[in-house]
């Protein structure tokens, strides 16, 4: 029989050697909590990223915008569904995940706290929020708990049609009128900032990053990650004319990289501990269809257990 | 919810507490949970791909479908009640996986074959 | 009426019905009473949609105006529409979404089979592609209905108002229009009276199973074979028309 310690000293092997921890095996309670708070709260913010974009399926300009705002949105969920899966495994059920997001107890990404307001915030996102979440994913695909790192996998395979349905949109309007110009910069305007906040505090500023990185659940750093996000984002806007909204961006030719103006850290406190423009709005549609949708599950409860009989 | 129990959590170092919430009136639950297994190409082995939440079979089965097959990634779906897994556990790992390595007799290429044979 | 106004309008009338239903599917996103759902009603969205364009395009090549189908989905009044008034009422809660979802799945199943076999080349195909679509909308509205119908008292009461609300839609389902009288001689397209009868026993079947009492027969209501429709068409169409109209110079 294993000792207590020889499971603690087995599991930061695994860490080390760069093998995966699986449902079954032995693992520090800190490591556990950490990975529900951290996977539910990728989960929770997939699910209310369909809200903004959403928003503007049955207004969607034309047959082909249509199909493909909703098949991403699907995706969206798709991807909520998978991280909640691989959530699960860690001995915790969907309801209480549920329960948590409902409560406030659980958060989910500031960046849909934001409000969608014209066509062209439908390329904003994509291209820029998706964008920012690709580069935060593939850095995941090598997390070291087996289920994330999976669902990270399937998940990217995914992305990359995201990301390149917002830049077209972005790049079509840029091509076209004087108004959907206009559009289009203004919705850049608005998500670039909020975007780059998507990557969370500077890593000293960031409370847990300890463990995070001992036990390979984070492999690069919120900073590394964000300039890497820039660095490739600036290029494509520079390619179909739009302005990055950053008076101090600019090449930095002996870091082969971009200097940039400092982020708003008050704003990103502010909207993350609930003052942001859609914070109650978000949460009040969740609990709203979360109620309407009871006696239906009820329902099929209820069904089943007759056909048990 | 006995959806996780079938999978034998280790439990000598750390205990996992289930709390479930005692909802007011009747239960409202996300439903059961179901492991899905895509079989790719016909003929080929049916592989574990994730989890979906259903109350029956037929429902389990078109939330596989729909979860896991949008880019045609199917051509047969198995869905199971994820009680029903049973599963090894990982610190019994060298009892039973460790015994088949110095097997090697089990291996064709154990074998020395006599010049020129055929066929063998 | 010529053969080619016949065929203009006759799919135009397909393409609407995907349209409209897609559209109005579409407003489940993020709404569903469980996530998976709400996936699984986005697929049925998709089809529809798909299929919407496939037979706009069509209808446009048809008129032969050089229209596209985003012209033809985006810039008509709501007297140019002929989808079913069933398509654009209001989704209600998801018992009526079922119930609507069964009965017109229910007339596409024998709809699209009977054009699978079109001799118009184009109608035959794409119908061909929406059977395997519909069966699935089907086996899925159906599954559906059985477990609201035989779950608990609410979703039972809930159910069965709404087979009784729609069910004076179903009648226009089986209207001969004037487009079917021209063009179902050649068997361009399908005649409806000839699977009324089959139409009827399925839905009686699929009430059955659900435990749901057959609604009452009596006045049905009509009019979307004229392009006049209910309230709700106009204001759908604002919202889904919006941008085109608001932009008329714009390209999207």
């Amino acid at each position: 029989m294993s000792t207590a310690v020889d499971l603690h000293t087995s599991f930061q092997e695994k860490i080390d050697k760069d093998l995966k921890i699986e449902p079954k095996d032995a693992m520090p309670e800190d490591y556990r909590k950490h990975l529900i708070r951290q996977i539910s709260q990728h989960a929770h913010s997939e699910v209310i990223g369909m809200q903004p974009e959403g928003n503007w399926i049955s207004r969607a300009p034309s047959l082909r915008a249509k199909q493909i705002l909703l098949a991403k949105i699907q995706d969206e969920g798709g991807h909520g569904l998978y991280l909640y899966s691989a959530c699960e495994t860690l001995g915790i059920s969907r309801e209480e995940l549920i329960d948590q997001l409902q409560t406030g107890a659980a958060k989910y990404s500031n960046i849909f706290n934001y409000p969608a307001v014209t066509w062209a915030d439908m390329g904003a996102i994509g291209w820029l929020v998706d964008g920012a979440a690709i580069v935060n994913q593939v850095s995941l695909q090598r997390t070291s708990y087996g289920p994330y790192a999976r669902a990270m996998v399937r998940i990217c395979k995914e992305e990359s049609f995201h990301q390149r349905q917002g830049y077209e949109i972005m790049a079509n309007m840029m091509k076209g009128t004087k108004e959907q110009r206009e559009m289009a910069q203004d919705a850049m305007n608005r998500w670039w900032w909020p975007s780059l906040m998507m990557f969370g505090p500077h890593d000293g500023d960031s409370p847990r990053s300890g463990n995070a990185f001992t036990w390979k659940i984070k492999r690069q750093s919120n900073d590394i990650l964000r300039q890497r996000f820039i660095d490739k984002t600036v290029q494509q806007a520079e390619v179909i004319g739009l302005t990055i909204p950053d008076k101090d961006l600019k090449w930095n030719e002996e870091k082969q990289s971009y200097d940039h103006g400092e982020i708003n850290w008050d704003e990103f406190k502010r909207v993350i501990n609930g003052d942001g423009p859609c914070n109650k709005q978000r949460m009040d549609h969740h609990i709203k269809y979360h109620n309407e949708g009871k006696w239906v599950r009820e329902a099929a409860l209820a069904f089943q257990q007759k056909q048990a009989k | 919810m006995g959806a996780r129990s079938g999978l034998g959590f280790s439990t000598k170092t750390s205990e996992i507490i289930l709390v479930k919430k005692q909802t007011n009136m009747t239960q409202d639950t996300q439903l059961d949970l179901w492991e899905v297994f895509i079989q790719g190409k016909a003929g080929g082995d049916h592989k574990h791909a994730g989890s979906v939440h259903a109350s029956d079979g037929k429902m389990a089965l078109q939330n596989a479908r729909d979860i896991y097959t949008r880019r045609n990634e199917g051509s047969s779906i198995w869905v199971i009640p994820s009680k029903y897994v049973v599963a090894s556990l990982s610190e019994d790992a060298d009892m039973l996986f460790d015994p088949a390595e110095d097997k090697i007799y089990r291996h064709p290429t154990f074998y020395v074959m006599p010049e020129g044979a055929q066929q063998i | 009426m010529t053969t080619q106004e016949a065929l203009f309008k006759y799919t135009l009338r397909l393409g609407d019905n995907g349209l409209i239903q897609g559209q109005r599917l579409s407003e489940w996103c993020s709404r569903g009473p469980i996530l998976e759902e709400d996936l699984a009603i986005t697929n049925l969205a998709l089809d529809n949609i798909g299929r919407a364009q496939a037979f706009l395009k069509y209808a446009g090549e048809v008129e032969g105006k050089q229209k596209t189908e985003d012209d033809l989905a985006f810039k008509r009044g709501e007297r140019e529409f002929y989808n079913l008034l069933m398509t654009e009422l209001p989704i209600g809660d998801f018992a009526y979404t079922v119930a609507k979802q069964v009965l017109i799945s229910a007339y596409e199943y024998f709809l699209y089979t009977e054009l699978s076999n079109s001799t118009d080349e184009i109608i035959a195909g794409i119908s061909q592609k929406a059977i395997k679509e519909v069966r699935y909308h089907l086996a899925h509205a159906k599954d559906w209905s059985e477990r609201l119908g035989n779950g608990t008292e609410e979703s039972k009461a809930r159910l069965q108002k709404a087979y009784d609300e729609l069910w004076s839609y179903t009648g226009e389902f089986f209207e001969t229009t004037e487009e079917e009288k021209v063009l179902a001689p050649s068997k361009v397209a399908a005649t409806t009276k000839n699977f009324e009868a089959k139409w009827n026993d399925m839905i009686n079947e699929i009430f059955t199973i659900s435990s749901i009492t057959p609604p009452t027969a009596g006045w049905m209501q009509s009019g979307s074979q004229n392009g006049i429709h209910t309230e709700h068409l106009g204001h759908l169409l604002s919202e889904m028309q919006y941008l085109q109209r608001a932009y008329p110079d714009a390209k999207w």
